[in-house]
């Protein structure tokens, strides 16, 4: 423990030695599972065993070949565009107003916008389910839109408001006192400033609907199934290697978008440190 | 706007100015409100709307008063200890016949069977025999149909159940059951699982909270002490799973416990062991899966509240002659706790509403409350069940946010 302190000084130690590796080992239970469908959804062979008797594309092939699977994907990026312009409006909407004004009952509005989040998805996922049979919602794409807008709703808000803390509403009132309308302001002043917050919060809504599992298998049916949706059914029935190749695509994907956002959080960031 | 709020309220400007700037403040607040009512009407109708109907549920007795309106008029008629009165009888007979050959014969079948079992059998068998007008005697015709019709059970439980609203669901999911006396009993061993369902799902919740906090904790100290690159990248690492979908996460499990799976050819290529562990279908599966998706709810909170220690308190703490253990126990320790509370609430909390993963990894004894929600929403159609199921998961929640919530903000929420 003693080293784990004087290491701030700069020292080494035996200590410090396991104290690394034990993290090491942490990071590596993190990351290695992830990366190994990688190799999988390459395999020549039929089974998903190691050592891999050879490579080939065959499991791709299949992926964008097989209806059942270019139809989940095409479900997954429709629905999942369709949520991310819907959350974001709404979202972005909302962070305004509540960066905008005071008034007393702000927090229990902030608390109902973030509540969906804090819930456990199959309670929302059952509610939902529910709740849709008896509107006739259930099994159309509407409705796993809406319930994906639910969800994603939560992320656009936290991050919008986050990024207005940033900002100054001295520049709006520039812009109005030079006798520009309200919208001309919000187009040419707020929005280009608050834009890295926007499109932040909208890969969160494209992920969050993107990944999204739970809701799927309630609210849609076989027609709207999504690649998270034919992945679980595929691994609950008879796990193939396309499913490998599945989830890489969806992989490949997610970490796409989260550099997107990390190279964004770091041109804020730097921004934010220039003014000030 | 904070400008113009001290300005109407200095009281140094002129009345009439005053009110100017308090009618722009008002229009200025009603826009502001404005451009919040659609995600707020939103949420109000696509979350509390839904989630208030299905709580509402796990006390909703829909069924009996809907398909058995007459009898449930009649009932009162009946005192218990004697026959019920021919109106009784006509009454439910009157009633069935109106569900002959209706889908809803069935829906009424089950919901009287989770009450009596073999009531289901009764009702499709009478309803099915039932001639289209009610004869001279109703009793003599549904006696003759079923013997059980003379059994003054199944009319008790039909009175007992006869409100809109029912204490059924509620009971059967704490593993108690109303006599036809009204007293409240423990139903047979044999058919009680709930209470031993929620001593699972808690046991998995804990011991997955823990171990995220073990072996989380010095994972995030060494992040925060680290210099700024290589805490770039560590977190990095730590976001690499987070980012990742849910599914894949698992599905690469699924893959890796298997009994020919890498992690037992690793571990016999070791030589640790012998023979391959069966790992999956079973709790140390589950217990690894959840782990490793909930791992980094737990470290970023960590980090992010360990990254405000200022070495200097350690320092000096060190400087005043204090070994380290004490340096750790009485600072360290202590300024981090907003991060444990946070991580633990994180972790606890998600995993206590899990589904997918333990779904896919686990067995059929592995299972959480989330999945028999699922399980009574698609399954056994039991609603009322579901809902009940639903409710006591929302109050366990509701409680630790309520108790730790102050502790933690909801602001530090940011999950996926």
């Amino acid at each position: 423990m003693m080293q784990k302190f004087r290491r701030r000084a700069g020292r080494g130690s035996l200590w410090q030695l396991a104290l690394r590796a034990f993290v090491g080992l942490v990071l590596a239970y993190l990351v290695l599972p992830i990366l190994v469908v990688i190799p999988l959804s390459f395999t020549a062979g039929q089974l998903l065993v190691f050592p891999i008797p050879g490579y080939s594309l065959q499991w791709y092939e299949d992926f964008f070949t097989n209806p059942l699977w270019t139809g989940a994907l095409w479900n997954s990026v429709m629905i999942g565009v369709a949520t991310t312009i819907l959350a974001t409006i709404l979202g972005t909407l909302a962070a305004l107003g509540l960066h905008g004004s005071k008034f007393r009952l702000k927090p229990v509005v902030v608390a109902l916008l973030i509540t969906p989040l804090a819930a456990p998805v199959v309670i929302v996922a059952v509610a939902t389910f529910y709740f849709f049979a008896s509107i006739n919602l259930v099994g159309t794409y509407l409705g796993v839109i809406l319930a994906h807008t639910l969800l994603a709703l939560p992320f656009v808000v936290i991050t919008v408001t986050a990024t207005l803390q940033g900002f100054d509403t001295n520049l709006t009132r520039a812009g109005a006192s030079l006798g520009a309308t309200p919208v001309h302001v919000f187009r040419t002043v707020t929005l280009p400033i608050i834009s890295p917050g926007i499109i932040s919060g909208a890969l969160f809504a494209f992920v969050t609907s993107f990944d999204e599992i739970v809701v799927a298998l309630f609210v849609a049916s076989p027609q709207q199934r999504t690649l998270p949706r034919q992945i679980f059914s595929g691994v609950s029935e008879s796990i193939s290697p396309t499913i490998m190749a599945a989830a890489v695509v969806l992989l490949v994907i997610s970490l796409g978008l989260m550099i997107v956002m990390e190279l964004l959080r770091r041109r804020s960031e730097r921004l934010v440190g220039r003014a000030r | 706007m904070s400008a113009t709020t001290t300005l109407a309220d200095t009281g140094q400007v002129p009345r009439r100015l005053r009110t100017l700037v308090r009618r722009a403040e008002r229009q200025h607040l009603t826009k502001m409100l404005a451009l919040m009512a659609p995600s707020v009407v939103f949420v109000a109708l696509l979350f509390v709307v839904p989630i208030a109907l299905f709580l509402f549920r796990s006390v909703d007795n829909v069924e009996i008063p809907k398909y058995l309106p007459s009898t449930v008029a009649e009932i009162g008629q009946w005192h218990e200890g004697e026959m019920p009165p021919e109106g009784v009888y006509r009454a439910l007979t009157e009633d069935l016949i109106a569900l002959k050959g209706e889908p809803e014969a069935a829906v009424l079948g089950r919901r009287l069977n989770y009450s009596v079992p073999g009531f289901r059998g009764l009702v499709t068998r009478t309803v099915r025999q039932l001639p289209d007008t009610v004869p001279a005697s109703a009793r003599d015709l549904l006696a003759g149909i079923d013997e059980r019709w003379l059994d003054p059970v199944y009319w008790a439980t039909l009175k007992q159940q006869s409100g809109r609203i029912t204490d059924f669901y509620l009971l059967s999911a704490m593993d108690l059951q109303r006599g036809t006396d009204g007293a409240i009993t423990q139903v047979d061993e044999t058919q009680a699982v709930f209470l031993s369902l929620y001593g699972r799902t808690l046991y998995t919740s804990v011991g997955v909270t823990v171990i995220c906090l073990l072996i989380g904790y010095p994972v995030a100290a060494v992040m925060a002490s680290a210099g700024p690159a290589a805490a770039n990248w560590l977190l990095m690492l730590v976001l690499v799973p987070f980012w990742t979908s849910l599914l894949v996460r698992t599905t690469a499990w699924v893959v890796l416990l298997q009994t020919e799976g890498l992690v037992n050819k690793i571990l016999i290529y070791l030589g640790i062991i012998n023979e391959p562990l069966s790992l999956m279908f079973n709790t140390a599966g589950v217990f690894i899966a959840m782990v490793h998706v909930l791992l980094p709810y737990m470290i970023l909170p960590l980090y992010s509240v360990m990254k405000g220690v200022s070495p200097v308190h350690l320092r000096a703490a060190s400087s005043l002659g204090a070994p380290p253990v004490t340096v750790f126990r009485t600072v360290y320790l202590p300024l981090t706790i907003p991060g444990i509370a946070a991580g633990c609430t994180l972790v606890f909390v998600l995993s206590v509403g899990f589904y997918v993963t333990p779904a896919l990894v686990g067995g059929p004894s592995d299972q959480m409350i989330g999945y028999f929600i699922a399980y009574f929403t698609n399954s056994a159609v039991n609603w009322g069940l579901a809902s009940a199921l639903g409710a006591f998961l929302i109050l366990v929640i509701a409680a630790i946010y309520l108790v730790l919530g102050k502790v933690v903000g909801f602001d530090k929420l940011r999950v996926r």
